[in-house]
């Protein structure tokens, strides 16, 4: 004898039946709560998250400052080609007037024509260094951080905060590019050799083993001095070697325990394709993972662009390595001259710095909610 | 045992023709290839050209060349070095690897050492302070930008306070007294260190295997450390010993920095893998246990803890140790340290194809034959894989 169905529960009056994507909402939005305070216990991936949406902020700002403070006077703030008259010729109108002053070597510059010396050319040290009669200020090479150049300007004129800023959108570009790449191709590699198994299993885990131990920054000086690579070619050259790294290995023995699962079984033998069942069942349970590793790709990316950078290799005209790699040649980098003009390439040694920890720092504070194995008993 | 083995080697045997094989299309198999540099050149006449390109084999079909490229790699056959001439690839190689091997395997060896430390105590005071402030410190120095790094670390250190040499690994001006090549003394370096650390692991696993108490083991591994230090000073300043014993302190003291830069830079990543695996293992129950037998803390995480949660650093540390031979290419070329990595770099600048695969070529395999190294060990040390 059957058993009786139980009587469908009445939805209590006034309500109806909750929608299947408002129940889905409401799950979801549960799971990311509890998701989010785990998160925020973590304390370091906040802190990573507060330095990105800085960043950010940052990238966001310099099309507005464009727009707005600096549109009378773009061509001083662009970041490639800017250039500061006043900071080179200390706000001389054009015509160099210079007279040599009794009994000194310096010239001195009379820059608004009243016969007497405004400006005063203190001699030669590797770069022009004028600098206003009765004031400290140095004019010309890299001017130090003022009201008109808040971090000042590098030995060629240009704005430092621009070239940041602007880089700053750059290097989101390239991470955030790169990683997808990586994490689309490891999330695919490792479901297909999870659920077939077999050659093609082996075949991609050998492949990871080769990736895993080349060296890529020698790989990627090798391959730049060969091809032209810029922004784009980079990300995509970066995010295909390490998507079929060790991304692969580690979302595979994921992605073989969730093929063991009931529901994959219960989807077999409702007759799921192969495709159906890697697509929706498989893959979707791998993605925390995948994001997780998203992170710390986008820290790989972001840092081998700055090296790739300071060797002079890659085809990009600015970015932070490259702001670095110019104070380099102009040889700012070495021995005594670091204190000299410091706001060249602090800023930029810093923001690498800053923007690679702050990932890593978000790929952690994830890892304590993917991860169970680290969650605290 | 020897079936995984076995298979492991035949893995990396494919695994190294795959490498290879990669690098020459990489290399070889692009449009408009390398010997256009050389031939494109307008002083020479067409037949000349052709004749290079003969003796080049660029006039072959790819497969062909593609066999001669792999016979050559098997034969040892690097080629000679363009910006080098007529030097072989294989004989730079012979001279800057020991360099190379020197640094970076002491720095290894310390901040794996001081990685595992760390990691062992912010384990065991999870979400304390030092947590904190140690996860914080080490990811943004492993993070950090290195070359900005080195640089501040060498105007600090060596500019400064003039504590060290900046640059270069020798004194030019002390070496030119003696007639003593570079390399002999990197070589008797890397012999008398080895040897060392050797007989120290040897009269360590005597101890254990003799299962002596407690303490006529730790006077035993104390004298071992006392006698090896002792020999190695001896080596160092004794006078039958000279001038290599001076030689050799000067190339340690021009160590000091490239060291200390590396071990700053990597201890993080190091730190981060302990503490992972640590937290794994004081979840077990024989963890649980011990701490209820009411044995002392240092003891539960010094001899239960952390030495189960040794084996993925084991994996790692030999990893590491593959990437000796790469190098950092930063480290080098900031402190001028003309080992592997800067060589890869110059011939690369210099168009100097020869040099910079060789370099990358031999950088491969002995990472690769690391790789086959740490399984060994890891079969070795963990019984559950032996016996898959």
């Amino acid at each position: 004898m059957a058993v009786p169905a139980p009587p469908l529960k009445k939805p209590p009056k006034g309500r109806h039946l909750e929608a299947p994507w408002r129940a889905r909402l409401r799950l979801l939005r549960r799971g990311l709560a509890g998701s989010w305070g785990m998160f925020w216990e973590s304390r370091i991936g906040p802190l990573g998250l507060f330095i990105i949406a800085f960043y950010g902020l940052l990238a966001l700002a310099h099309p507005i400052l464009m727009a707005t403070v600096w549109a009378d006077e773009r061509d001083v703030y662009d970041p490639k080609h800017g250039y500061d008259p006043q900071i080179i010729y200390g706000g001389f109108d054009g015509r160099l007037q210079s007279t040599v002053a009794p009994g000194s070597d310096d010239y001195y510059v009379d820059a608004n024509g009243d016969g007497r010396p405004d400006y005063i050319y203190a001699g030669w040290d590797g770069v022009l260094q004028s600098k206003a009669v009765g004031d400290d200020k140095y004019r010309g090479g890299p001017a130090p951080p003022s009201l008109r150049h808040w971090l000042g300007t590098d030995p060629w004129g240009r704005d430092v905060f621009s070239q940041l800023a602007f880089s700053a959108r750059a290097e989101f570009f390239l991470g955030v590019m790169a990683a997808l790449i990586t994490v689309v191709i490891g999330t695919l590699v490792a479901a297909i050799s999870a659920y077939y198994g077999g050659f093609v299993d082996t075949f991609f885990m050998r492949l990871a083993d080769v990736v895993l131990l080349f060296p890529v920054i020698a790989f990627l000086i090798v391959l730049g001095s060969m091809f032209q690579l810029n922004l784009y070619s980079l990300a995509v050259v970066l995010g295909v070697i390490n998507g079929f790294g060790g991304i692969t290995i580690v979302l595979k023995s994921q992605a073989l325990s969730i093929k063991v699962r009931p529901f994959v079984e219960a989807a077999k033998v409702a007759g799921g394709s192969h495709m159906h069942i890697i697509v929706r069942h498989i893959i979707p349970n791998l993605l925390p993972l995948s994001f997780l590793y998203m992170m710390f790709n986008v820290t790989s990316a972001i840092f081998s662009e700055a090296v790739l950078s300071f060797f002079g290799i890659l085809n990009i005209d600015m970015s932070w390595g490259i702001m670095v790699q110019m104070a380099n040649i102009a040889g700012y980098l070495q021995g005594g001259a670091i204190t000299k003009a410091w706001w060249i390439f602090f800023p930029a040694s810093i923001s690498i710095t800053l923007l690679c920890a702050a990932f890593y720092f978000v790929g952690r504070g994830l890892d304590e909610i993917v991860n169970p194995r680290l969650r605290k008993v | 045992m020897w079936k995984f083995l076995i298979r492991r080697v035949l893995q990396i045997v494919l695994t190294l023709y795959l490498f290879a094989t990669i690098v020459f299309f990489i290399v070889y198999l692009q449009p408009g290839d390398i010997s256009q540099v050389y031939i494109n050149n307008p002083k020479l006449p067409p037949e000349a050209r052709e004749a290079l390109k003969r003796q080049l084999g660029l006039d072959q079909p790819p497969h062909i060349q593609y066999l001669n490229f792999m016979r050559n790699l098997v034969t040892g056959n690097l080629g000679i070095s363009f910006s080098e001439y007529p030097r072989p690839v294989w004989d730079i190689i012979k001279e800057r690897l020991p360099r190379t091997v020197a640094l970076f395997l002491i720095a290894t060896l310390i901040y794996y050492a001081l990685g595992f430390h760390l990691g062992k105590l912010i384990a065991w005071r999870r979400k304390g302070l030092l947590d904190y402030s140690a996860t914080i410190v080490g990811v943004v120095l492993f993070t950090v930008y290195t070359p900005w790094f080195a640089y501040l670390i060498i105007w600090i250190f060596g500019y400064k306070l003039g504590w060290f040499p900046l640059g270069k690994f020798l004194d030019p001006v002390l070496w030119r007294r003696y007639d003593v090549p570079a390399n002999e003394v990197f070589g008797l370096m890397l012999t008398v260190g080895g040897a060392a650390i050797l007989f120290l692991l040897a009269v360590y696993v005597l101890g254990r295997k003799l299962h002596l108490p407690p303490l006529p083991r730790a006077l035993m591994n104390f004298g071992a450390l006392g006698l090896a230090g002792g020999s190695v000073a001896y080596l160092l300043w004794g006078p039958e010993f000279q001038p290599y014993g001076l030689l050799a302190r000067d190339i340690l003291w021009h160590m000091v920095l490239p060291v200390t830069t590396v071990t700053l830079i990597a201890f993080g990543g190091a730190m981060l893998l302990m503490r992972d695996s640590m937290l794994e293992v004081i979840k077990e129950d024989y963890v649980l246990a011990a701490k209820a037998k009411g044995l002392p803390d240092k003891v539960v995480r010094d001899k239960h803890a952390a030495r189960n949660a040794l084996l993925p650093m084991i994996t790692s540390f030999v990893l590491a140790l593959a990437f000796v031979v790469d190098g950092g290419i930063i480290t080098e070329t900031v402190f001028s340290w003309k080992g592997m990595g800067l060589t890869l770099l110059d011939a690369v600048t210099n168009e100097d194809l020869p040099l910079a695969v060789g370099t990358f070529v031999f950088t491969g395999i002995f990472a690769l034959i690391a790789h086959l190294i740490a399984d060994i060990a890891y079969a070795y040390l963990d019984p559950r894989i032996r016996y898959e």
